[in-house]
């Protein structure tokens, strides 16, 4: 199968290998950013920023604990802020790996090999953000474990009729496939990391990590095996994750919350800045490890194409639930709907608009979409705007529901900025973590890919 | 060495911390303090050494006996005498079930509100209404729900101290002895005693005792929120000074000329009931009576009126002499009446005249006395008198003109005539009009000495501070609304080493040694008779009042030849008014948590108080709610932050007592602004020609509700009794959407075949009074959570009284409606818990189980009446030593992390249940009683089994005008409410103009 020359001016004008590499160099090239004693000062910086960030992290939720979730912003009615906005945010985030690892090596997309293994990662790391939230947010977060289904002297299961009880299958399923997942793809490359180093004690450890792979057909058939299952099997989660997330809204009865259109808007809109991410964090590293001959600008017009249609998607669910308010003729949502745009947080309102609605719209332009500066900001912008997004989802409509003399605002404290902040600390620390320790491009997938390029089989 | 425990240094210490490290601190101080009378009365040989500077070890010592004290403090026995429970013997004491003792408070102007106290083995933990006496009939106000607490408070003087330093009774009594005696050669010229106002007849007796000994010294009776106006009111009118008694059940008709009848003074409670049974409406029954407010600032009875005017109280007057005129009362009726719409006056004239013997006009305490001589006057004139307003002596046993009395206080003082100076409860250095100078005075005064519940502002410039006892800890009678005289028996033992007033008293006269009890019952018994006073006094005792005491009618007749002439209105501009905090009160309750957050009946503000303006007013001189003004009359001037009060009469500025307090304890020291300061004792309650200047703005008030627009919803369903007389399903009519369809549901729904609890709130009897408030918080050991924290939303009040306002900015109807959990049949919170930690009952409860609960909050995101309160922080003091004898041992003491909610007080739910499976049978009707439902005055609320087609509850909820929040959302609520009706006058308004109209 070449689908991926389906569009040859594409392909020629932005391949997705610079020509002129050999398997040899693929794969020293990437293995040289681990194996390298040398660490370049763009690391350095980003993962020390990553560190600083992490420690405020560890502050707030070292205060958190002591004092309990009144360090927030959070009342009645307002009884989910910055914790669960940031959680669906990092959710979302996390759509982007598996949506490239898995649904595109199923429609075999070339374009994803060069990017798959690092945002595999991303995904993971923005789990790990995301999963922790939920644990935070609890009053008494000691007790996390009664959302589990584990035999227990009270006789007692979860509530299972909870969405909240739902997120944690959906969160933890997704988490441990993505894992898996990533992890399968990494043990051929794990192998030649270990055939590569040279200090005993890397070998001993990637030795281990490779788990004995010596690279005969009889491993790379079982693994590729296990892979496309892996990959079918992580298919209906990146639907399934932000549905049953979304369902922590739909469910309930609030105007603003109660509304069908979430789940398939909630899933594009997870694709939208899961994508947005991945550009945002691209670009940087491209540079620092010089990898422009490997992540090149067709990926980025591929990854804009895909954001501007998500884009879409998210800005007819936001059509859609403004008509809907107007059509169902509920005055509950009707009041929603105005309280949006003309109540307290209207700003925050027009920021989303701007965010994710026309600011994409430069994404039709394919010089934009090749043009790096652009797509950096462009992917902090969309980035914000889902953020702000999610604001608007669960904040904007607890302040202002049924009963008007419970209508209360929600003002975010230092600590509610702190730990949204310090989890993007923590999520940088992982990353760069990773950078640095395993390869992040899948070497033997690029040589496969060289494979394709030069024999076209 | 001693000067580490000094008094005063604690005090300035006190007044210098703030916040949570302040409450730990006096903690620690308070605990000191019980150390050293431990260690003065056990060890008087090793005082010293332990007082020594503090060593590591002596701190350990210190701390381990504080600890034992502690304990010992929260387990105080029963009080030695004999004291006869309300319902059993003490011997059939069964640990775990309460006790009740029948007692009493003395409350507005001394006049007692009768009680029963709830006792959990020897603990008072809640009092309930005395249902066997008139003044009550089982309900309280929200003052008295919140008296517990301040027996608890750790805040409370705790032991008798000279200059600071600790001291006994007994010397105490030694040095007062001593300076009385130097006064008896001039008969005691140079002795005054300030009380509050007194109604207890042995108390008074005592003070005669005194005061024939010392015929020369003066007894001053004080507290800034008197009655006198009313008495000099009476005076003008009849000559002398009467109490007067309304009887609302037989009002159809009622005026009243800025009366808050229904929520203050004595009787309050009675009339509120009264008033509301007038106005229960059932399709059988719609007969109604009718009020006309004439208020100058919304209040909980104007909020029940069929017709509102806002006047400034100079208006209120001429507003008075016009009617009074008009129902051919000899006096003059002033030449306009601007700001009263046309019509008004002959229209309630003739409504008033059609029924005369069946009307009250009733005026307020903070009115002239001129209105008060014209309000029994028009009494008169309508034939009330004998019908529905009834006369009899004063019930205090001797009425003076308090304000009249203190200004010659001050003036003694300054002109150094006090020599003696013995001051019981009253605090005059705070609540003194500002003129007087009371602070400066009292300096002059040689021997000072006070007793009193706390260290307050008074008791800090007196050399000898004698603890007084809390009524729970006292032996003390007195006399309620009705002159009846009440029995209040202590339910403790004093905690700290307190007196009361009777040992105080009759300590000046030599008898240091008797016992508050043998005061008390040696004077009934004197008065009684011995001949078989043990039964009536058992008997008394157990009721809590004396039989057949009330005092009699008497028959005097109106004059209005008394009555100034109307003065012109002097000056011009805004017109200052002081009015009592409905929180506060005159202040004395500052220090008390419960009422420090209980939110203003209307304008939901807790923790301080405000200057209020009408909007009207705001907008002339362009100010708006959190400006700070500098309040300026007569050279005097105090900072407030302004509120704008939709109703209020235009050109006015309200602000109230009670605020300001400096030396009130950890809770109340420093909130809001002491209206006092410009006070003056010439025109106590309202002046002419005040000025504000904006000095500030952007200050954040910490109220409850912030959204007092219903938004076009229908969650209070109100309308005129025509309409429901014409139309009785109109209410049922007033939706949005269609009836929510029951089948929709694939799944059958529960059946609940045992009991189905329900609760039925009657909009049209509640008044947005706050009784159930504090009821509940004290039932269910709810925690405060302080000023900051209601900023941020987070007050943890199970009941929430939600108040609208609807129609006209300047004069709306304001609407009450107490919200607390519906117990939804189909709760959106069960569904949404991961954990189950709330779930349904067999018998239809929502119920929170606290131990499951990890504190998602996502029950309450999906509750739609927002009634969930969440432990976001560890609001529940579970540390203060003092606090824990409070608390409901029936109910859970929530900490941090945990979901709270109304549980309809399910812990009487299941002690019902107890009982009647013992006794194998059902629970009956009437038989569970929830705290809210208990302690509403007008009772409101009903509660019951709605399986029980005979059940009160079922009879109401089968009513046409019954109606339950947001059904359209399938929520099916347990707690439905009675719409709420106006009946106005057809002269003044057309009854058929439904301007609610359906929906």
């Amino acid at each position: 199968m070449q689908v991926g020359q389906t569009d040859k001016t594409s392909v020629v004008e932005f391949p997705v290998v610079e020509p002129g590499h050999t398997y040899r160099s693929i794969g020293e090239k990437i293995s040289n950013v681990v194996l390298n004693i040398h660490t370049p000062l763009g690391w350095v910086f980003a993962f020390g920023t990553g560190s600083i960030l992490l420690m405020m992290y560890l502050i707030s939720v070292a205060y958190l604990f002591a004092y309990g979730v009144g360090v927030w912003g959070i009342n009645i009615p307002v009884g989910w802020g910055f914790a669960i906005v940031t959680f669906v945010w990092w959710i979302g985030i996390g759509h982007a790996g598996t949506l490239i690892s898995a649904i595109l090596f199923l429609l075999r997309q070339d374009w994803r090999t060069s990017i798959n293994r690092f945002a595999e990662a991303m995904t993971l790391f923005a789990v790990v953000c995301a999963g922790l939230y939920p644990i935070l947010h609890l009053g008494r977060p000691w007790l996390f474990y009664w959302l589990l289904p584990y035999p227990n002297t009270f006789g007692l299961w979860p509530q299972f009729r909870s969405a909240l009880a739902w997120d944690v299958f959906a969160v933890s399923t997704y988490g441990t496939i993505s894992a898996v997942f990533w992890f399968t793809g990494l043990i051929p490359d794990l192998a030649g990391m270990r055939d590569r180093a040279k200090h005993p004690m890397l070998k001993f450890i990637f030795g281990g990590l490779a788990m004995g792979w010596r690279g005969s057909a009889r491993h790379w058939n079982n693994h590729q095996k296990l892979y496309l299952l892996l990959a079918a099997i992580a298919t209906p989660l990146v639907v399934s994750v932000h549905t049953v997330v979304s369902f922590d809204f739909a469910i309930g009865q609030l105007p603003g919350w109660h509304t069908t259109v979430f789940p398939p808007y909630f899933v594009a809109g997870a694709v939208f800045s899961g994508f947005a991410m991945v550009v945002t964090l691209l670009i940087p590293i491209r540079k620092i490890y010089h990898l422009e001959d490997m992540i090149t600008l067709r990926h980025f017009d591929v990854m804009g194409k895909v954001i501007l249609t998500t884009g879409l998607i998210v800005a007819y669910g936001y059509i859609t639930e403004a008509f809907i308010g107007w059509y169902g003729g509920s005055q509950y949502e009707l009041f929603l709907i105005k309280n949006r745009f003309v109540g307290p947080y209207a700003p925050y309102v027009f920021g989303l608009i701007f965010c994710n609605l026309v600011a994409p719209q430069l994404l039709w332009f394919k010089p934009l979409r090749t043009n790096l500066t652009v797509m950096f900001i462009l992917s902090l912008v969309i980035n914000t705007g889902m953020w702000l997004e999610r604001f608007m989802i669960v904040i904007i409509s607890l302040t202002a529901d049924f009963l008007p003399s419970s209508w209360a605002l929600f003002v975010a404290t230092p600590w509610d900025w702190s730990l949204l902040i310090g989890s993007i600390g923590l999520f940088l620390v992982l990353l760069f973590l990773f950078v640095r320790t395993l390869p992040m491009i899948s070497v033997f997938e690029m040589q496969e890919l060289l494979h394709k390029q030069e024999h076209g089989h | 060495m001693r000067k580490n425990f000094d008094i005063p240094l604690i005090r300035k210490r006190l007044g210098e911390t703030n916040g949570k490290k302040y409450w730990r601190s006096l903690e620690e101080i308070a605990e000191t303090e019980a150390f050293q009378d431990f260690v003065k009365h056990e060890f008087p040989q090793g005082a010293d050494q332990l007082l020594n500077p503090v060593t590591r070890r002596n701190f350990l010592k210190l701390m381990a006996a504080s600890f034992a004290l502690g304990g010992l403090a929260a387990c105080s026995p029963t009080p030695a005498e004999k004291i006869v429970p309300y319902v059993r013997a003490p011997e059939e004491i069964i640990p775990g079930k309460p006790i009740f003792f029948a007692t009493a408070m003395p409350l507005f102007n001394g006049a007692s509100m009768p009680l029963l106290g709830e006792s959990h083995m020897g603990r008072p933990t809640k009092v309930e209404g005395n249902p066997d006496h008139p003044a009550s009939l089982g309900s309280t106000d929200a003052f008295a729900q919140a008296s517990v607490l301040t027996m608890y408070d750790p805040d409370r003087s705790q032991i008798i101290t000279q200059a600071g330093l600790l001291s006994t009774w007994s010397s105490f009594v030694e040095a007062m002895r001593g300076e009385l005696d130097a006064q008896r050669s001039n008969n005691g010229a140079g002795v005054r005693i300030i009380t509050e106002t007194i109604t207890s007849p042995s108390l008074v007796s005592l003070f005669q005792d005194v005061l024939s000994e010392f015929p020369e010294a003066r007894w001053i009776q004080y507290e800034p929120v008197n009655r006198d106006n009313a008495r000099e009111g009476a005076v003008m009118a009849f000559g002398e000074d009467v109490n007067t008694i309304y009887n609302f059940e037989q009002a159809e008709v009622i005026v009243s000329l800025d009366s808050n009848f229904a929520q203050f003074g004595p009787g309050n409670v009675r009339y509120a009931r009264d008033f509301a049974d007038k106005r229960r409406i059932s399709e059988e029954s719609t007969a109604m009576n009718r009020l006309y407010m004439v208020e100058t600032v919304p209040s909980a009875t104007g909020t029940m009126a069929d017709h509102r005017l806002p006047l400034s109280t100079a208006q209120i007057e001429a507003f008075a002499r016009a009617l009074a005129a008009e129902l051919g009362v000899d006096t003059e009726a002033p030449d306009t009446l601007s700001e009263v719409p046309e019509g008004w006056i002959a229209a309630i004239a003739a409504d008033l005249q059609e029924n005369g013997g069946q009307s009250i006009v009733i005026a307020g305490d903070n009115q002239p006395p001129a209105v008060h001589a014209l309000a029994h006057a028009m009494n008169d004139a309508l034939g009330n008198v004998g019908q529905t307003v009834v006369y009899t002596d004063p019930l205090e046993g001797n009425s003076i003109n308090q304000t009249e009395e203190l200004r010659a206080l001050a003036d003694d003082m300054d002109n150094g005539r006090v020599d003696v100076l013995l001051i019981i409860e009253a605090n005059p250095v705070y609540n003194a009009p500002a003129d007087t100078n009371f602070a400066d005075n009292i300096r002059k005064v040689p021997f000072r000495a006070k007793m009193g519940l706390y260290l307050d502002e008074t008791a800090s410039l007196c050399e000898w501070n004698v603890p007084m006892s809390h009524y729970l800890e006292s032996w003390f009678d007195g006399r309620a609304y009705d002159g009846s005289v009440t029995l209040t028996q202590p339910l403790v033992n004093p905690i700290y080493d307190s007196h009361t007033p009777h040992q105080m008293v009759a300590a000046m006269i030599g008898q240091s040694a008797s016992s508050d009890y043998d005061l008390v019952r040696n004077y009934w018994s004197d008065e009684l008779g011995e001949d078989g006073f043990d039964t009536l006094w058992q008997q008394s005792l157990h009721d809590g009042f004396i039989a057949d005491t009330a005092l009699e009618e008497k028959s005097v007749s109106a004059s209005t030849a008394d009555i100034p002439a109307a003065e012109a209105a002097e000056g011009s501009g805004l017109e200052l008014n002081f009015r009592p905090d409905p929180s506060m009160w005159d202040g004395r309750f500052a220090n008390n948590g419960w009422l420090q957050e209980l939110p203003n009946p209307i304008s939901k503000l807790t923790w301080e108080n405000v200057a209020s303006i009408s909007p009207a007013t705001a907008e002339a001189l362009d100010l708006t709610t959190g400006d700070i003004v500098e309040i300026r009359y007569r050279g005097r001037s105090v900072e407030a932050p302004i509120w704008v009060f939709p109703g209020q009469a235009n050109d006015t500025v309200v602000i109230t007592l009670g605020y300001g307090r400096t030396l009130a304890g950890r809770v109340g020291t420093g909130l809001g602004f002491s209206a006092y300061g410009l006070q003056n004792s010439d025109a106590r309650w309202f002046e002419t020609g005040v000025q504000l200047n904006q000095v500030d703005r952007g200050y954040e008030l910490a109220s409850t509700q912030t959204h007092f627009n219903m938004e076009g919803r229908h969650l209070v369903r109100a309308g005129t009794i025509q309409h429901f007389r014409e139309d009785p399903e109109f209410v049922e009519h007033m939706v949005d959407h269609g009836p929510f369809d029951e089948n929709l549901s694939l799944m059958p729904g529960w059946e609940f075949d045992s009991y189905a609890w329900g609760m039925v709130v009657d909009l049209n009897a509640c008044n947005g009074c706050n009784a159930c408030v504090v009821a509940c918080q004290s039932e269910n050991n709810i925690p405060i959570v302080g000023k900051e924290q209601v900023l941020v939303g987070r007050e943890m009040q199970w009941i929430r009284i939600d108040s609208y306002f609807e129609g006209e900015l300047d004069n709306p109807a304001a609407y009450s409606q107490p919200m607390m959990c519906q117990h939804c049949e189909q709760a959106p919170c069960e569904l949404v818990c991961p954990v189950a930690a709330t779930v349904h009952d067999a018998e239809g409860l929502n119920v929170m189980v606290y131990n499951r609960c990890v504190g998602t909050r996502y029950c309450s995101n999906n509750c739609p009446y927002k009634v969930r309160r969440f432990n976001f922080l560890d609001y529940g003091d579970q540390t203060s030593e003092s606090l824990k004898g409070q608390r409901n041992p029936d109910v859970t003491v929530r900490i941090r992390g945990v979901m709270e909610k109304c549980t309809y007080c399910l812990q009487r739910i299941s002690g019902a249940r107890i009982q009647a499976k013992i006794e194998n049978r059902r629970i009956q009707d009437g038989e569970v009683v929830s705290a809210c439902q208990a302690a509403c005055p007008t009772k409101a609320i009903y509660f019951g089994d709605t399986n029980d087609p005979d059940s009160e509850v079922s009879k109401m909820k089968a009513q046409p005008h019954n109606y339950g929040v947001l059904t359209e959302l399938g929520t099916r609520p347990r707690t439905s409410y009675l719409a709420k009706f106006r009946n106005p006058n057809p002269a003044l308004e057309d009854p058929s103009a439904h301007e609610e109209g359906h929906g």
